[in-house]
């Protein structure tokens, strides 16, 4: 590793795949000796690109790879909305044009053009739509599609529009064509080839296609010229001839306002021309293995880059290229050899994939097809001569194969006895083994061999932490479900019991047990571990049931057929502490109390000798309280207004709050009223794992709400609703749901949003594993919660009416029951007697357990 | 859910329950079997050793030491009661081990024990006597 002087690299382009190498370089440690200047010519930082189609529901936020817009690393400068414009090879500088808001500190003539030197420099500009020389094409309501720019602009086009057109029919094309049906135009796909996806499918796959792509009401036009765009200033029509025909053939007009163009990439290598560096014949900066240009400081990675002459259009090969070039500034040996360009559409309800030698241009090659008109399904297998190896593959209508395919392609693993089976209906062709070696998740280069590792080295139990630890299916997610089989695969093979029943008494999830329990309408623990489970149930089973059984009836937890069951904190409404002792959490509902309030609490922690903390969630802790004193103390509590703070249950704690608009100057809604509000609608109301809110009074987010299960940020025309966040040992950012809601709508989501999760969550799973393990994630509670797509919506709703019309404070309901307060005794034959064991000692001028002694018992783990 | 019973605290003041009057067959009433909750437990004071005495849904009571070794807490009483294989146990509160009732061995530790009492019921009154 390089010693002395710390050197720059300066990074041209904020896209995926400069985002990766910064990401990259801070996590392998090049920036103890490197600093990271990084220009981004785009006004936010990097996003994912692949998914943005999704901006259209889920706006900018919710795409960002680095939200916040700034990395951890400080020797990591991000700059935005700036222009590299010129590349000095000689002195070593890029010349970069930023708009006046964009670097105040940086510049010192701002609005202007800055120089910055370099010791290596990496082009990552990425690629541009390819707009071919169409008359007209420079027509207001002429678009690309390839940053969130270029989509607002289509969206503001598409109001005042009635019919649109995607010029090329390729992936792309029909991502966009989709995004235009969303948008409620009249959508047409015009491509020049005989079919659609014509690098990827074959004449009966691209038909297939068709009729897949026609019931989403896209009208496709294949074969087909683009003569001219027609209309004024503005489109109002495209003119088109049949392909194979002369010029001056007759032509047709598909009337339109918009126009989108998606006839390729080029890749954005201008600067790399301009000082003189070899381009490749088709484009991209030509760089060697180790993705180093002519010029042994100069490096160009993602899709700009061409290596070995070859550009690749897809995000994996470029993260690739940007894990190669940091190795390659370590002095490791990473190089970038080639990629696989299997491809797997996402638009919505279509399967098409398409991998390897798909159209057998291999010698020898044999195909095997399947194909079943009516359900719209083909399938192609390619392989070898002597038919033990697969080469490649097609599949329309259902690519549930896909995952299992795709890597014994890469692996060259032998093929079964009787191929055909992997495409046959009926099999998914998941019981056929894959390699260690396969590539699970080609986004991010993760084989078999490394979930397998995650799995065994690094403790990982579930989809969601293979995600953490080793990336695969964070990108474009097609990779999931394969993930999620290795995962139950090599737990049912090291004998650990997959079958994901709660215990040993029941073989239900907790899911299926909510819905047990709702359709039997059952009450009792016996009535259903009798019916559904086996035994006297445990520690797991019984607070799990408890929970359920209060989520649907909202009784007091300690009625004599659920007292047993619940968990110890439950059992007695407080929290259990080191010394046998227990915690009091008065609610303190959005952390606004007043006077007389705090000096009720000053004055029960002084009488009772309790030590005084506040939390990290806006309230007051008294710890140090006996059993038997807990009913004492909260009968003073109770009297003075206050109520069960819920700090023992697995139910909603806290909505944290900010002083908002109220009193802060840049507040634009009364965070605290919101935050009293939630929280006193939500309060008592048991779930999976604990909930915890926040709200904050404007973008600042001074509440943290984005680090809770939902956090909500006020904008100027009303609230952003985020879900999914967390603190703890996994924290999670929550992300957007829905944006600019009222505060009626907002409780309606926050409803339906709460109880989805109520009712299909794993026991303990706080709501961002929930979400991650969902299959389609947050899109997937997106469309149940704000789209209301399985038409539950109303019923949700209902549920959580029902809580919070059956809420009563746990504490005064047990106040004034003896037989609740009979529990709260030292001991039952000396209820007098406080328990011996129990005493403490001063520090900072307040109590502290003296640890019990441990009796000596063999040697406790 | 059950009420106390005649059972007086007067009669079982800890202060009658020295060890030297705890012979195999001078068991020590603690309370009517009603007071413990169907798989629930109560903690009691035996010759000034904190119990924990349970009874399971058929009925059967138990008693152990009530100090959870692993914490050094006196909170046994308090954890859940069930199953594990054949064995009726209690979960402690506190890192939720699983201790047998009959026996007071830790079920995830096998070098952990808890004392086990004897116990037996008497006109429904439950009577702990000496270590097992
Ligand atoms: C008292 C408090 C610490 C403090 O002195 O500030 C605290 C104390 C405990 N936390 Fe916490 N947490 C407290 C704020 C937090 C926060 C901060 C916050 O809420 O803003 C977090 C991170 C945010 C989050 O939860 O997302 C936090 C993350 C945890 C976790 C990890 C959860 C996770 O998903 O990873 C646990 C463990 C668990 O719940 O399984 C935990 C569990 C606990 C328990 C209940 C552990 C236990 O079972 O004994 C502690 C006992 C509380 C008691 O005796 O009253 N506590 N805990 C805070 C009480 C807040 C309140 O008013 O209710
Ligand atoms: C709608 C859509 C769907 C896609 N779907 C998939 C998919 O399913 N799978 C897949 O693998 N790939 C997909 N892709 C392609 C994928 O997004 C790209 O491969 C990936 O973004 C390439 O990353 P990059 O960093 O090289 O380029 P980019 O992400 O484009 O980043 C380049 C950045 O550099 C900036 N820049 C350029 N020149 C300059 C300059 N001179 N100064 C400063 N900044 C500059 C640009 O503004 C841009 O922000 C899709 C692309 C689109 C548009
Ligand atoms: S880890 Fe934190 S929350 Fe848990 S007991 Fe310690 S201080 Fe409290
Ligand atoms: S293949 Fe795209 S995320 Fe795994």
């Amino acid at each position: 590793m390089a010693t002395g002087k710390r050197q720059r690299i300066v990074v041209v382009g904020h896209g995926m795949v400069g985002h990766r190498f910064a990401q990259a370089a801070v996590e392998r440690g090049l920036t103890e000796t490197h600093d990271l200047l990084v220009f981004g010519e785009e006004p936010r930082e990097a996003y994912d690109r692949v998914a943005l189609t999704s901006w259209f529901g889920q706006g900018s936020d919710a795409l960002s790879l680095l939200p916040g817009g700034a990395y951890d690393d400080p020797r990591v400068r991000l700059v935005l909305d700036s222009v590299v414009t010129e590349v000095d090879r000689v002195a070593q500088t890029v010349t970069v044009v930023s708009p006046p808001s964009a670097v105040p500190d940086l510049l010192s003539n701002p609005g202007a053009v800055t120089v910055h030197e370099y010791d290596v420099l990496v082009l990552a500009t990425g690629a541009a739509p390819f707009v071919p020389p169409v008359e007209g094409r420079g027509k207001d309501g002429c678009f690309v599609y390839r940053t969130i720019e270029d989509l607002e602009a289509i969206k503001a086009a598409s109001e005042s529009a009635t019919s649109g057109v995607v010029i090329g029919g390729g992936l792309l094309g029909l991502e966009a064509a989709n995004a235009l049906v969303q948008l409620g135009l009249d959508t047409h796909v015009v491509e020049m080839a005989p079919r659609l996806m014509p690098v990827q499918l074959d004449g009966a796959a691209g038909s297939t296609l068709v009729r897949h792509i026609e019931k989403l009401g896209v009208k496709v036009h294949t074969g087909v010229l683009t003569e001219e765009i027609e209309g004024g200033e503005a489109v109002t029509g495209l003119r088109v001839r049949q392909a194979g025909t002369d010029e001056g053939a007759p032509t047709d007009v598909i009337e339109t306002q918009v126009v989108v163009f998606s006839a390729g990439i080029r890749p954005r290598d201008a600067l790399a021309r301009e000082c003189d560096l070899e381009v490749a014949p088709r484009g991209g900066v030509l760089v060697d293995e180790q993705c180093r240009s002519a010029d042994p400081r100069i490096f160009a990675i993602g899709e700009c880059a061409a290596p070995g002459g070859t550009m690749y259009g897809l995000v994996a090969p470029g993260y690739t290229m940007a894990e190669v070039v940091v190795d390659a500034l370590l002095d490791g040996p990473g190089a970038f050899t080639g990629a696989d360009m299997s491809t797997k559409l996402k638009l919505l309800g279509v399967d098409v994939a398409s991998f390897g030698d798909a159209f057998a241009t291999t010698d020898g090659a044999l195909e095997l097809t399947y194909s079943d008109a009516v359900a719209g399904v083909y399938k192609k297998l390619v392989v070898s001569e002597d038919g033990t190896r697969l080469l490649g593959g097609i599949l329309v209508g259902d690519a549930s194969a896909y995952g299992v395919l795709r890597p014994m392609v890469s692996s060259g693993m032998a093929l079964p006895d009787n191929p055909e089976q992997l495409i046959l209906p009926a099999s998914s062709g998941v019981q056929i083994g894959m390699p260690d070696e396969a590539q699970v998740c080609s986004c991010n280069d993760v084989t078999k061999a490394d979930i397998l590792h995650a799995l065994t080295d690094e403790a990982c139990e579930s989809v969601a932490d293979v995600k953490q630890c080793t990336r695969a299916g964070s990108t474009c997610g097609s990779c999931v479900s394969t993930v999620k089989n290795i995962i139950e695969d090599h737990f049912a093979s090291v004998g650990k019991v997959v079958d994901k029943g709660l215990c040993e008494h029941f073989r239900l999830t907790r899911q299926e047990l909510f819905d047990v329990v709702a359709v039997h309408g059952y009450r009792r623990f016996d009535d259903i571990v009798e019916a559904h489970g086996t035994g006297r149930g445990c520690d797991i089973c019984k607070p799990a049931i408890a929970s359920i059984l209060a989520s649907q009836t909202s009784t007091h937890i300690l009625e004599p057929v659920t007292a047993e069951l619940q968990d110890t904190n439950d059992k007695y409404l407080g929290n259990i502490q080191r010394n046998g002792t227990y915690s009091v959490v008065p609610r303190i509902p959005g952390g606004e109390i007043t006077p007389e309030k705090l000096i009720v609490i000053g004055e029960v922690a002084r009488d009772f000798g309790l030590y005084t903390k506040i939390t990290g969630g806006q309230r007051i802790d008294l710890f140090g309280a006996r059993m038997e004193q807990l009913p004492v103390i909260w009968r003073r509590l109770v009297d003075a207004g206050f109520e069960s703070g819920h700090a023992y249950g697995k139910s909603l704690r806290t909505v944290k709050s900010c002083v908002g608009s109220t009193w802060c100057r840049y507040g634009v809604q009364d965070s605290v009223g919101l935050a009293i509000a939630l929280e006193l609608r939500y309060r008592g109301l048991r779930s999976p794992h604990k909930l915890k809110g926040g709200v904050s009074g404007c973008a600042r987010e001074c509440a943290e709400a984005r680090g809770k299960d939902f956090g909500v940020i006020a904008t100027e025309k009303g609230w952003n609703l985020y879900v999914g966040g967390n603190g703890g040992a996994t924290p999670a950012h929550a992300r957007l749901l829905a944006g600019d809601l009222d505060t009626a709508t907002l409780v309606a989501y926050l409803d339906r949003f709460l109880m989805y999760y109520i009712r299909t969550a794993d026991r303990l799973q706080r709501t961002s594993t929930w979400i991650e393990q969902l299959e389609g994630g947050l899109d997937r509670v997106r469309e149940v919660v704000v789209e209301d797509s399985l038409g539950l919506g109303a019923e949700l709703e209902a549920e959580m009416a029902r809580h919070v019309g059956g809420y009563e404070d746990e504490w005064r309901a047990t106040l004034e029951d003896p037989a609740k307060l009979e529990r709260f005794v030292s001991f039952v034959n000396a209820p007098g007697t406080p328990d011996p064991s129990i005493a403490f000692t001063t520090e900072r001028d307040q109590i502290q357990p003296i640890a019990p002694a441990l009796i000596p018992v063999g040697a406790p783990a | 859910m059950s009420t106390v019973t005649d059972s007086t605290p007067d009669a079982m003041t800890p202060d009658s329950m020295t060890p030297d009057s705890m012979t195999p067959d001078s068991m020590t009433p603690v309370c009517a079997v009603e007071a413990i909750p169907l798989e629930g437990g109560v903690a009691a004071l035996v010759g000034g050793a904190a119990v924990a005495v349970f009874r399971t849904y058929d009925g059967s009571v138990f008693a152990i030491g009530n100090v959870d070794p692993f914490s050094g807490a006196s909170v046994l009483s308090r954890g859940i009661v069930g199953n594990r294989g054949d064995a009726p146990v209690v979960s402690s509160p506190m890192y939720k081990q699983a201790f047998d009732l009959r026996t007071g061995q830790c079920l995830d530790d096998d070098s952990v024990r808890v004392p086990a009492y004897a116990v037996s019921v008497v006109d429904g009154v439950v009577h702990v006597g000496g270590v097992t």
